[in-house]
């Protein structure tokens, strides 16, 4: 791989591992700062704390769930608790978390620039989470919004006006923050990159950030436009979805699918990105196929776009428009599964690492397998409209949302957070919570695949009694999954505290942004940043380019044999 | 592999120049400039999303406008139109100006590009009060109103943009032609609105 200058002495190690570290006082997190890794973390903080409300709301809908009848919380409330456990879910949580919080952290590091290209709106995109997300829970107290996390009309407008006004307002505001980190990411990544670093020698998260953040500034705008027709429905008396006025309500479900649908993509991209990093480092090998994973992000992205009504089959969509969609759906398998089956070669015969950040990584590509594939059974047609708003659906979403997109997530902070704090994280705590998790996910979701197919429909607080003996093994799963994570949360806070020293590179990794000091300097880098191999040349050092490698790998052999484990 | 590396490398030295060290600095005006354009981008999604709402709902609709609406006056919007579009070119001309370090042709163009605008949206207000049609009185009127106001929202801003790049420059004499950021990044978002209007007139108004 390129090499930028020449090493000053023969030990790598000793030459990248700067001393100064960066550590940040803890009223910086609570300022207007314009440090990408301070804005990262209070991102990641700040929507960890939503994804424990919207963790919370779910725990509720579970124990409504849990006997057929409705005698923990009234239908009203039920409604509530649902729309805005999935609205916090996915606008508070995993869309910020991914894209806001690792991208806002890493891309600079591992592109070797000093910070995101505009620092200010940066920090102005940070600090419109917390106010959307306190407004999003205000509308509890106004008779919270209960169309749904999608807010159909007539539904949404006919129901509790002001908590869906509330709603809308709130993801206009999360919508906007959203844009304005998108805008941010496209030019840091395009234009930021460090001298000598070609886009094919970025990582591949940030080829992943790049295709999640043009489908954020495509597609994120058409909700805006539907969520200010839908406000002037609610308030102003117009009739744009409302047919006895000359309004269609199938517009909005376009539009809103338009951003919707590429939103899932938005939420895995930055986690198909994650884990594309952090399994070849755990498994001591190269990625496989580096231009099929980088490249297959931008054809996701494209094909996210043209997609959308595959969730409106039932909308009265004529048969040979749900035929394209249904063809087009299938094949963003290919992509997807060029992802899946680069990941698994690259495991193959690796020297794995099973701790904490291995764990989720594998656990990631599992569970993401298994809710990819009832996503092509839900993609063809006749079987759609079968299972169309039932538990299969809430099964499929949670595999893919849960299953994916937490896994990754949590993949990424076990893997990162010594990068982050300095400290290194506990890996029974992190153990116990991969176990912990990965039996309350599976026991919580794995059921309503079954409550699906035999057609219990979603977002009804009251069910038939024959599937209330599921019904509580899901329940008792979700309680499972509650208390999953307080091993993380102990975790966090005990080892950022007193957690052992982490060095620049505890993980032997490659990527630039363990080429600093742990936490980093304030502009990342002491001097300028020096590149010195590819990204995933893990023990090709001397084979391909002459190029030492840190002395820990230079004797690991690679790419021969079945699986090892050590 | 290693064959693109070593091309966008050369690339990459080409475009920042030997021995500059180009990819750091958040205020390049380059990366300013695209980050301009992408904020563009999204912009011009919003408007599409909204025009393609407009068809629909004209397509869905089997007599358009709905009975009872009243005969659009083209007059009006028509001048404004010509107003807006030939503001732009007005623009263009203070941005050659400051180009030249001409200063104060820089602010005889952009004030002349704020008058513009300003006659622009009074015409659009006097058109509103004389339309003889409400917001809600139905599907036409309303996607009327929504998409003519959420446009002027847009010539408001823009014109309060062209302002502050008139204050700044009286104020602080702000600009050259080695700095002229903020007028380059003004005159790329009236284009915007100018061409957004184009479409918008043609589809509510001629189309």
């Amino acid at each position: 791989m390129a090499q930028v200058t020449e090493p000053e002495t023969d030990n790598l190690g000793e030459t990248l591992a700067v001393e100064a570290g960066g550590h940040t006082p803890w009223r910086e997190y609570f300022s207007f700062s314009t440090d990408h890794k301070v804005i990262g973390i209070q991102y990641l903080v700040c929507t960890f704390i939503f994804y424990l409300i919207g963790g919370a709301l779910a725990t509720a809908v579970r124990t409504e769930l849990a006997t057929p009848d409705s005698d923990f919380v009234s239908r009203e409330l039920y409604n509530g608790l649902f729309t805005i456990h999935a609205t916090v879910m996915i606008f508070l949580w995993i869309v910020p978390a991914g894209t806001g919080a690792f991208g806002n952290y890493l891309i600079p590091l591992m592109i070797g620039a000093r910070d995101m290209a505009f620092p200010r709106l940066n920090a102005i995109a940070f600090w419109l989470i917390p106010p959307g997300g306190i407004l999003l829970l205000s509308s509890f107290f106004v008779g919270a919004a209960g169309a749904g996390w999608t807010s159909y009309p007539p539904l949404s407008t006919t129901g509790e006006k002001a908590g869906e006004f509330i709603w809308i307002l709130s993801v206009l505001i999360l919508g906007t923050s959203s844009i304005l980190g998108g805008i941010n990411f496209l030019t840091t990544i395009l234009k930021m990159r460090m001298p000598g670093m070609g886009l094919n020698d970025m990582p591949l998260f940030c080829w992943a950030m790049l295709a999640a953040s043009a489908l954020i500034l495509i597609s994120t705008p058409v909700l805006a436009g539907a969520l200010i027709l839908l406000a002037f429905d609610l308030i102003a008396g117009t009739a744009f979805f409302n047919p006895m006025g000359g309004g269609d309500p199938v517009v909005y479900q376009h539009m809103f699918w338009f951003y919707s649908h590429p939103a899932v993509y938005i939420m895995i991209l930055p986690i198909f990105g994650m884990i594309s990093d952090i399994l070849p480092v755990h498994a001591r090998k190269p990625i496989f196929g580096y231009q099929a994973i980088a490249y297959s992000s931008m054809a996701i992205s494209f094909l996210g776009l043209i997609v959308w009504a595959h969730h409106m089959f039932t909308s009265g969509t004529p048969g040979w428009l749900r035929m394209f969609f249904m063809v087009a759906t299938m094949i963003i398998a290919v992509p997807t599964g060029i992802k899946v089956f680069s990941w698994l070669a690259t495991v193959w015969g690796g020297k794995i690492r099973l701790n904490s950040a291995m764990l989720f990584g594998l656990g990631f590509v599992s569970m993401f397998v298994i809710g990819g594939l009832s996503g092509i059974m839900i993609a063809s047609v006749p079987f759609d409209i079968h299972v169309h708003d039932t538990y299969f659906i809430v099964a499929h979403l949670h595999y893919v949302l849960f299953g994916g997109s937490v896994f990754g997530l949590y993949a990424g902070i076990y893997h990162w957070f010594p990068k982050m704090t300095g400290r290194m994280m506990n890996e029974f705590l992190g153990k116990l919570h991969f176990v912990l998790t990965f039996i309350g996910f599976n026991l919580c979701f794995l059921p309503m695949h079954y409550l699906g197919l035999q057609g219990m429909p979603r977002r009804v607080a009251e069910y038939d009694p024959k599937f209330a003996t599921v019904n509580l093994i899901c329940t008792v799963g979700s309680y499972i999954l509650a208390v999953s994570t307080f091993p993380l949360i102990i975790n966090a806070v005990w080892s950022w505290i007193g957690g052992a020293k982490a060095s620049g590179n505890p993980w032997d990794a490659l990527t630039m942004e363990w080429q600093t000091a742990s936490p980093p300097p304030v502009e990342n880098f002491i001097g300028e940043p020096v590149r010195l191999t590819g990204p995933y040349d893990y023990g090709m050092g001397d084979r391909n380019s002459g190029i030492p490698m840190p002395e820990s790998q230079a004797n690991t052999p690679m790419l021969s044999g079945g699986p090892t484990v050590s | 592999m290693q064959g693109t590396i070593d091309t966008s490398n050369a690339a990459i030295q080409a475009e920042h120049g030997a021995g500059t060290h180009g990819g750091h600095h958040g205020d390049h005006p380059d990366h300013r400039i695209f980050g301009i354009i992408m904020f563009l981008v999204a912009e011009s999604m919003i408007f599409l999303g909204l025009f393609a709402a407009y068809l629909t709902f004209r397509s869905v609709t089997p007599d358009w406008p709905p009975e009872g609406t009243p005969e659009m006056e083209l007059l009006l919007p028509g001048v404004n139109t010509i107003i807006l579009i030939s503001s732009s070119f007005v623009m263009n001309r203070g941005n050659a100006a400051i180009k030249k370090n001409d200063v104060k042709g820089l602010r005889f163009w952009f004030g002349l590009t704020a008058l513009m605008g300003a006659v622009f949206l009074v015409g659009q207000l006097y058109e509103y009060f004389h339309t003889g049609f409400g917001l809600a009185d139905n599907i036409f009127t309303s996607t009327f109103y929504v998409l003519t106001g959420f446009h002027g929202l847009h010539v408001t801003f823009g014109l309060l943009l062209i302002l502050a790049v008139l204050w700044k420059s009286l104020k602080a004499g702000h600009y050259s032609s080695e700095s002229h950021f903020g007028p380059e990044a003004a005159e790329l978002y009236w284009h915007f609105v100018d061409v957004v209007w184009i479409v918008l007139f043609t589809i509510l108004y001629l189309f």
